[in-house]
């Protein structure tokens, strides 16, 4: 069988047939391919016989040729066979030619011969029958192999046998053919069986990576406030929803709104520290004036107790803005709700230097700079601040004009102010003075001014309502003029001040020096009229306790004080104070105590139950003599005063113990209510008061009686 | 100008201030009159001190809340206004007392 010529040997049975062809090329190019094809499958190392022949390289590219032929080597050439017609053996010329080198018995059967028919009906039957005939086929191909480099004759015989073997298989099964019933097989032969191996993909392993997303730890605590945070946050979105629903018309409207304060929020970022950098710039001062804090709070002057009566007045923070250095102060207010706050009216005295104006709010705990601040154009000359209403401030101006300032509304100018058309004064305002609010619960506030008017000045809605109260005019009611016409001589109104308990009560008093008792309900007459002064009466107040006591400065250098129910038009009390007073005050705390500014910078502080011919604190409190003092204001609560100059300074000072002298406090009346304490309080300075009246008559008496 | 940034001109000039910081509510400064680092750690820290104390007014009373913080030092005091809302600003004073 083996078709190749070469001295090779047995190599394995595969590669050899390869090899067998591809005899003529190069062995290495052979060995290559084999290399590519199978290079798995086979060792590379070559397997060889020991006795193999050596051949030289030039043996081994010998070509040799050989024709394959189809006959039969192995084939008899002479055989012979005995001739029964010519009585003798002859050689057959024809030779079978044919080699079987290998046979096998398949098992399929077409399934319409009759074999296969018995088969199906076989059954189970069947089964082992082939089983046994494959094992017979297995010995055959054994055989087969083995018989295969072997003569021809011994292949025929096999062939042979073969036949017996397939003649012997087919009879056996025959007999249980007829037993077993037939039963069609379900598609025997009528498929195919079909498969294809595809390629095997190499495996491949793709990945990549996506960029990680961001990660962050975030751990909290929650906190117990947080949490009452989001329930209210929570229970407020909820109000609003409700609100919402009741109103669904406005939603534009909220939207416009909502737009609106986004805007506001973006265009000032930090207006959200307007009240804490209010607050730190108080902090500030507090902390550079800390001593003069301290002072104002806790210094009690040791040396009064060896000055026998005398007091003195400490010098505390001093009030001052650079764009009212050149201002007199005209008039100073505290506010009567606040404590620590007052307002500073500048203007100017001087007729022929009139400028602008200011009102200035400051309060004590923010020495440098005012807290409030108004410019006007005329000059300020009064102010008051609205009893209940704090944020309420009256002035009156230079020009004549009144004018209601609210510092709520944050606007440069007064809300209210009146006009030449809303009668306005003439001449300067000399005073203005809220009241109590009229039936119609309207705001309303009398002025007082050199024009002779006394105005009563009613804030209704967005105007202002004038009406004439009294026109000022002096007694001897005409006056000759040098041509012998007559002209109507009015006076001049300077000051006013309201009866503490009667309402319609007030006194005026003028430039001529007079001081007229008024009443709101008679608008022709006076009650009562006193010739106080030679000069003009610059100020007019009533006693805070006593209800008949009042007292007048003038600038005819004297401090008066009157008793209504004096019988006399005298006073009870004169002091000269060697300069023009500007400004006197009762102390709210003494029915007997006050306190005058004069011109020479010098404050007056007398306490008639200690002196009542001596002032018990005469004091200069100006850096320079020049300087005038113009105003005086208590304090409500603390024992200090502010005094106000010409040059647009105020001053505050701390009175010392001796001239604040209070009575002692009886054992047991600690507990006694506010209300009682304040009328034993009053009763006790009344009785002050009248015990020091008693005393000043009674020596009047006495000379009377002398007489 | 506006009336903010007047008082805090007026602060800023004050006898014995030496900074004045506005930052935002993470300690982020938004103006300053002081270099650069310093107002950077100043207020970063005090920021973190404003939550704390913050933090512990709350803690005692939900309803309550910190307003100002003042803080006495050897050196100086420092004043820190602490808005409450997450948009408020910061405001932090460093004075020197009395330089007289």
């Amino acid at each position: 069988m083996p078709t190749k010529g070469t001295a090779r040997g047995k190599a394995p049975p595969g590669a050899d047939k390869r090899k067998a062809k591809t005899i003529k090329d190069d062995d290495t190019i052979t060995e290559l391919r084999e290399d590519l094809d199978d290079d798995w499958t086979q060792p590379k190392q070559l397997v060889k016989p020991d006795d193999q022949l050596q051949l030289s390289e030039a043996e081994l590219k010998e070509e040799f040729t050989r024709i394959l032929t189809a006959n039969n080597p192995h084939a008899p050439q002479n055989i012979v066979r005995y001739s029964f017609k010519d009585l003798q053996y002859k050689q057959t010329s024809s030779v079978d030619q044919l080699a079987i080198h290998f046979a096998l018995d398949g098992n399929l059967i077409h399934k319409d011969s009759d074999e296969a028919r018995r088969q199906l009906a076989r059954g189970e039957q069947g089964v082992e029958v082939v089983s046994e005939h494959q094992s017979e086929a297995g010995d055959v191909e054994k055989a087969d192999t083995g018989t295969d480099t072997e003569g021809g004759e011994k292949a025929e015989g096999e062939s042979g046998k073969e036949g017996d073997g397939a003649e012997d298989g087919a009879p056996t099964p025959a007999p249980a053919a007829g037993s077993s019933s037939e039963k069609k097989l379900t598609n025997q032969f009528n498929f195919s069986e079909r498969a294809s191996q595809t390629y095997n993909n190499p495996l491949r392993e793709r990945g990549t990576t996506t960029e990680p997303p961001p990660r962050a730890t975030y751990s909290s605590n929650v906190t117990q406030w947080e949490i009452y945070d989001a329930y209210q946050e929570d229970f407020e979105k909820q109000e609003k929803s409700k609100e919402k629903k009741v109103v669904p018309g406005r939603k534009d409207e909220e939207t416009k709104r909502k737009k609106l304060t986004i805007v506001d929020s973006q265009s000032d970022d930090i207006s959200s520290v307007a009240r804490g950098a209010k607050i730190i710039e108080r902090m500030v001062n507090q902390n550079t004036y800390d001593d003069v804090a301290q002072d104002f709070k806790y210094y009690e002057d040791q040396s009064d107790e060896y000055r026998d009566q005398e007091g003195t007045l400490l010098p505390l923070w001093k009030f001052s803005y650079e764009k009212a250095k050149k201002l007199a102060v005209t008039s100073l207010c505290w506010s009567p709700c606040y404590t620590d706050v007052f307002a500073v009216g500048h203007g100017s005295y001087d007729f022929m230097k009139q400028s602008n104006g200011m009102i200035l709010f400051y309060t004590l705990k923010n020495p440098s700079y005012p807290e409030y601040m108004y410019q006007t154009d005329s000059g300020v000359m009064c102010l008051d601040i609205h009893p209940t209403q704090p944020y309420l401030v009256a002035a009156g101006f230079y020009d004549g004009c009144v004018g209601v300032f609210n510092i709520h509304e944050n606007k440069g100018g007064p809300i209210y102010l009146s006009t030449a058309k809303t009668g306005k004064h003439t001449d300067p305002v000399w005073q203005v003075r809220w009241q109590k609010e009229d039936l119609d619960n309207n705001l309303n506030f009398f002025s007082v001014s050199s024009d002779g008017r006394i105005t009563a000045w009613t804030l209704i809605k967005n105007e202002l309502h004038y009406m004439d109260v009294i026109q000022l005019n002096t007694n001897d009611l005409l006056a000759d003029a040098v041509d012998g016409s007559q002209l109507a001589t009015t006076g001049a109104g300077m000051s006013f001040d309201f009866h503490k308990q009667n309402d319609y009560l007030f006194l005026v008093g003028t430039e001529e020096g007079k001081v007229h008792v008024c009443s709101k309900m008679y608008s022709s007459t006076f009650l009562d009229t006193y010739n106080a002064h030679h000069m003009a009466v610059y100020r007019v107040a009533w006693n805070h306790y006593h209800p008949r006591i009042f007292i007048t400065c003038s600038a005819d250098w004297s401090v008066k004080i009157w008793d209504r129910t004096n019988s006399k038009p005298e006073p009870v009390f004169t002091f000269d104070l060697n300069s023009a007073v500007g400004d006197v005050a009762w102390a709210p705390y003494s029915s007997t105590v006050f306190a005058a500014v004069t011109t020479d910078g010098k404050v007056h502080v007398y306490d008639l139950n200690v002196n009542k011919y001596e002032a018990i604190c005469e004091q200069l409190v100006t850096p320079k003599k020049k300087t005038k003092l113009t105003h005086i204001s208590f304090n409500t609560e603390y024992p200090v005063i502010i005094v106000g100059d010409d040059r647009g300074y105020v001053t505050c000072l701390k009175l010392s113990p001796n001239l604040r002298k209070m009575p002692k406090e009886k054992k047991g009346t600690e507990q006694v209510k506010p209300e009682e304490k304040a009328a034993q309080k009053l009763e006790f300075e009344v009785n002050k008061m009248e015990k020091l009246l008693a005393m000043v008559r009674q020596p009047d008496n006495k000379e009377k009686e002398k007489h | 100008m506006s009336e903010v940034e007047e008082t805090l001109k007026r602060i800023q000039n004050h006898q014995g201030v030496v900074g004045v910081i506005v930052s935002n509510s993470e300690g982020i400064a938004n103006r300053t009159n002081i270099d650069n680092s310093t107002t950077v750690q100043c207020s970063s820290q005090f920021s973190k001190l404003c939550k704390l104390a913050r933090n512990c007014i709350r803690e005692l009373d939900p309803e309550n809340d910190l307003t100002f913080l003042r803080v006495r030092t050897k050196k100086n005091e420092v004043m820190c206004a602490a808005g409450s809302g997450p948009d408020d600003h910061m405001l932090l004073v460093i004075q020197s007392p009395s330089e007289n």
